[in-house]
C-alpha cells in the first residue's frame, strides 16, 4: 500500500513537473459555439494534446450562444456557423477566419427511386420545401428526371427542429433561388416551414424521419447523409451540371471562392465551379484581436495553425471539408492579428 | 436501576441520539438525595432536548425556505427575461397562433394547445390501463406473481425520457405508420367530425404518437400511486363486503374507491404533472410543427419541445423572451393543475368526512 502511494505521489510530480515545462509556453484554452463543428474540434483538441500536450476544450452550445460568450469574454475563442456581420466584428474587435466547411445535402425517401437518381434544381426545390408541390408526380419534378417513374405520393418536407447552422445554409440557398420561399419560409437558423413539413431534433432526427416516412425529403449535413447511407438528390449547380454531394464537389466550391474579404466569409452557396456543390458552407472561429491574455491568445492561434495543417484527414474520417492549401495560407495570416 | 434491555435498544431517541443516556424517572427505589440529583440531571437533559429541537426546527425551517425561495426566485427571473415579450404581445401572447421567427411575431396558442391535448390524451389513455393494472395487482393477481409485477412497473418509471423518444422515434412511430394508422384512417376517415381528427398522411411522428408515448411514461407512476393507496383500505371492510355476496367489481366500486378517492387523484394528478412538462421525448416524436392542425395525425408542438429546440440557437431579443415567456405560461400551467388537484382532494375529503 505505502509503495502504491510512493508510487503515485511520484506520478503526480511527474506530471505536475511536466504540466509546469509546457505550461509556461502554452495555456490552456476554452472555446464555445456551435455544435456544427463540435465533432471536428473535439477531435483535432485530442490529436492536439497527443502531439504537444496542450489542452483546449470545446463546448458545443449554439452559434448564438458562441458569439454571446466571447463577446461576454468568458471563452478563449468563439465558434459560429453564421458568419459575424463586419459591423459587429469591428466594434467588438474580434478575428473571425474559416476552419472547416461541410454541405448541406437533400435527401429523400421515395420508394422505387435510387440515391442520385433524382434530379432537382434550386427554384424546383424551393417550391418543394415551400409547400407549394405536395406530390412527388407533379410535372415540375417530372420534367427534370425524364425517365424517372415518380410515384402519385404525398411530399412530407423534413427539416430540423432545433435551431442550426445546417438550416440557416440550406435557407439562405433556397431563399437565392426563390423570391417566394423567402417570402414565405424566410433564411435563418429557424424558419416557418410549411403544413406538410415534421421536426427532427439535429441531424439524425431528420435522416431518421427521411428514412421512417415514405415520400419524404430532408436536408441533412454530407456526414450524416454518408454515415446512414441515404439516397441523395442531384442538384443543379450555377454551371448546370447535376451534382451528387460528396466531400470532393464541396472542396471544388470552395476553390472557386474568393476569401478576400473581410472576416473571411465568402458566399459560398451556388458557387461558379462545373463541379461546385451549391450548398456548401464554411463554419468560423472568433477571437480576440487584443486579447488581455497573450498565452491563451497565442495557444488559439496554435491550435488553429496545428489544425489547419496536420487535422485535414480528421476532418475528412468526420464527413467534413477541410480548407483549401490556399485558404490555409490566407487564415494563417488573418490569425496573426490575434494578439 | 438499569432500563430494561428492550427498551434501551427500542427507544427512538437512543437510536437518533446515541450518546444520550436515558435515566428511569421517578422509580419507587431511589433514596431521598439521589431523587434531586436524579431531577437536575433530568432539568439539564430536558434543557438540552430542548435547544436540540430549537435548532433542528431552525433547521429544517430554512431548508423549507429555501424550497419557497427557489420557487418565487425562479417566477420572478422568469418574468423578468419574459418581460421584453410580454410588453410586446400583451396578454393576446395566450391566443396567437403564430410563431415565426423569421419575422419576429410570437404567440403561444400552438405550443398550449399541443400540450394540454397531449397531455390530456396521455391521461385519457393512461388512467383507465393504470387503474387495471392496480386492481389486478391488489386484488385478483396471485402472491408470487405480485412483486415481480409490482417492480416491472415500478423500473419503467425509472427508464430516462431520452429512451422513450429514441424508442418511440426509431421503433414506434415506423410500426405505428404502417400498422396502426392506415387501418384507423380506413375505419373511420369517414365519419363526420372524427374522421378529420385521423387524417393526412400516415407518417407516424405526430400528436397523436406523441400522447401514446406520453401515456406510457406516465402509466408507472399513476399505476404504483393507485396500487399503493388501494392497499391501504382494511382487510376487514373489504372482507365484510365480499362477505355479503359481493363480486369483486362490486367491491371496488363500492368499497375500494370511495375510500380512496383522494390518493386515486393525486395519482392522476401526479401524472398529468409530467405528461404536461416532459420534454425529451415529446420532443422527439411530436413532429415539432408550431401550428395547430385539427389531425391528430399531424405534427404539433410543445411548450416543453419548443424550449428544448429553440433556445439553443435562439436570437436575443424577442425570440428569448418569448421562449422565457412560454416557460412562464407552462409554470402557471402547472401550477393551475396542481391548485385544481389539491382543491379535488379538499373536496372529496370533506364530502367523505375523512
Amino acid at each position: 500500500m505505502r509503495i502504491l502511494n510512493k508510487l503515485a505521489q511520484g506520478t503526480t510530480v511527474a506530471a505536475l513537473g511536466l504540466a509546469f515545462s509546457v505550461g509556461a509556453l502554452a495555456a490552456d484554452i476554452t472555446g464555445a459555439g456551435a455544435t456544427f463543428p463540435y465533432a471536428v474540434y473535439t477531435k483535432w483538441a485530442e490529436a492536439y494534446q497527443t502531439a504537444t500536450g496542450n489542452k483546449v476544450n470545446y463546448q458545443g452550445i449554439g452559434s448564438s450562444g458562441g458569439v454571446k460568450q466571447i463577446r461576454a469574454k468568458t471563452v478563449d475563442f468563439g465558434g459560429s456557423d453564421a458568419p459575424v456581420k463586419d459591423a459587429i466584428l469591428d466594434e467588438a474587435g474580434l478575428v473571425q477566419v474559416p476552419t472547416v466547411m461541410g454541405g448541406v445535402t437533400i435527401v429523400m425517401n421515395v420508394p422505387g427511386i435510387a440515391s442520385g437518381k433524382l434530379k432537382l434544381d434550386g427554384a424546383t426545390a424551393a417550391e418543394i420545401f415551400r409547400g407549394a408541390i405536395t406530390k412527388w408526380n407533379d410535372p415540375a419534378i417530372a420534367k427534370l428526371s425524364p425517365g424517372v417513374s415518380l410515384p402519385n405520393l404525398a411530399i412530407t418536407v423534413s427539416h430540423r427542429s432545433d435551431g442550426s447552422g445546417t438550416t440557416y445554409a440550406f435557407t439562405h440557398y433556397l431563399a437565392k433561388q426563390s423570391a417566394e420561399f423567402k417570402r414565405d419560409v424566410g433564411a435563418g437558423n429557424t424558419v416557418n416551414w410549411p403544413s406538410n413539413a415534421v421536426g427532427g431534433k439535429g441531424n439524425p432526427g431528420v435522416a431518421a424521419n427521411v428514412q421512417k416516412i415514405k415520400g419524404a425529403i430532408g436536408y441533412v449535413d454530407i456526414a450524416d447523409a454518408m454515415k446512414n447511407n441515404m439516397s441523395f438528390v442531384a442538384l443543379k449547380n450555377k454551371a448546370g451540371n447535376y451534382i451528387v454531394p460528396n466531400q470532393d464537389s464541396v472542396a471544388d466550391a470552395a476553390a472557386g471562392a474568393d476569401f478576400k474579404v473581410k472576416g473571411m466569409a465568402p458566399d459560398l452557396l451556388d458557387q461558379t465551379h462545373k463541379n461546385a456543390w451549391p450548398i456548401t458552407s464554411a463554419t468560423y472561429m472568433l477571437a480576440y484581436e487584443k486579447g488581455s491574455d497573450a498565452a491563451k491568445q497565442k495557444s488559439v492561434v496554435d491550435f488553429f495553425t496545428w489544425s489547419l495543417n496536420n487535422g485535414q484527414k480528421l476532418a475528412a474520417d468526420l464527413g467534413f471539408v477541410a480548407l483549401p492549401p490556399n485558404v490555409v495560407k490566407m487564415v494563417e495570416a488573418e490569425m496573426k492579428k490575434i494578439k | 436501576m438499569p432500563l430494561p434491555a428492550f427498551y434501551e435498544s427500542t427507544c427512538p431517541l437512543r437510536r437518533v441520539f446515541p450518546q444520550i443516556t436515558i435515566e428511569p424517572i421517578g422509580t419507587p427505589t431511589v433514596s431521598e438525595p439521589s431523587v434531586t440529583a436524579g431531577i437536575d440531571l433530568h432539568a439539564r437533559q430536558v434543557r438540552k432536548f430542548r435547544l436540540q429541537d430549537r435548532f433542528f426546527h431552525h433547521s429544517t425551517q430554512v431548508f423549507a425556505f429555501v424550497v419557497l425561495a427557489t420557487l418565487v426566485g425562479i417566477l420572478v427571473s422568469l418574468t423578468i427575461e419574459a418581460w421584453p415579450s410580454l410588453k410586446a404581445f400583451g396578454p393576446s401572447f395566450l391566443w396567437t397562433n403564430i410563431w415565426s421567427v423569421p419575422d419576429d411575431e410570437y404567440g403561444a396558442l400552438a405550443a398550449i394547445y399541443g400540450t394540454v391535448v397531449t397531455s390530456v390524451l396521455a391521461l385519457l389513455i393512461a388512467v383507465p390501463i393504470s387503474f387495471g393494472i392496480a386492481l389486478f395487482l391488489t386484488e385478483t393477481c396471485p402472491v408470487w406473481l405480485r412483486r415481480p409485477l409490482g417492480t416491472a412497473i415500478e423500473l419503467l418509471a425509472g427508464i430516462p425520457s431520452i429512451v422513450y423518444g429514441i424508442w418511440g422515434l426509431f421503433v414506434f412511430a415506423p410500426l405505428f405508420a404502417d400498422h396502426v394508422q392506415p387501418p384507423l384512417q380506413a375505419l373511420l376517415g369517414d365519419v363526420p367530425i372524427i374522421g378529420s381528427w385521423f387524417s393526412g398522411p400516415p407518417i407516424g411522428v405526430g400528436i397523436l404518437t406523441a400522447s401514446i408515448v406520453l401515456s406510457l411514461m406516465v402509466i408507472p407512476f399513476i399505476a404504483s400511486v393507485m396500487r399503493d393507496v388501494f392497499e391501504t383500505v382494511p382487510h376487514v371492510l373489504k372482507e365484510s363486503a365480499y362477505g355479503v355476496g359481493c363480486t369483486t367489481w362490486e367491491v371496488v366500486r363500492n368499497v375500494v374507491l370511495p375510500y380512496t378517492r383522494v390518493g386515486v387523484i393525486g395519482g392522476i394528478m401526479l401524472g398529468l404533472g409530467r405528461a404536461l412538462g416532459e420534454t425529451m421525448a415529446v420532443t422527439f416524436v411530436i413532429g415539432n410543427a408550431n401550428r395547430i392542425n385539427g389531425s391528430l395525425f399531424a405534427p404539433g408542438t410543445s411548450i416543453a419541445s419548443t424550449l428544448a429546440n429553440e433556445f439553443g440557437e435562439a436570437d436575443p431579443g424577442l425570440h428569448i423572451a418569448s421562449l422565457f415567456a412560454l416557460g412562464l405560461v407552462l409554470f402557471v400551467i402547472t401550477f393551475v393543475v396542481l391548485a385544481i388537484s389539491r382543491w379535488l382532494i379538499s373536496r372529496s375529503m370533506g364530502s367523505e368526512g375523512l
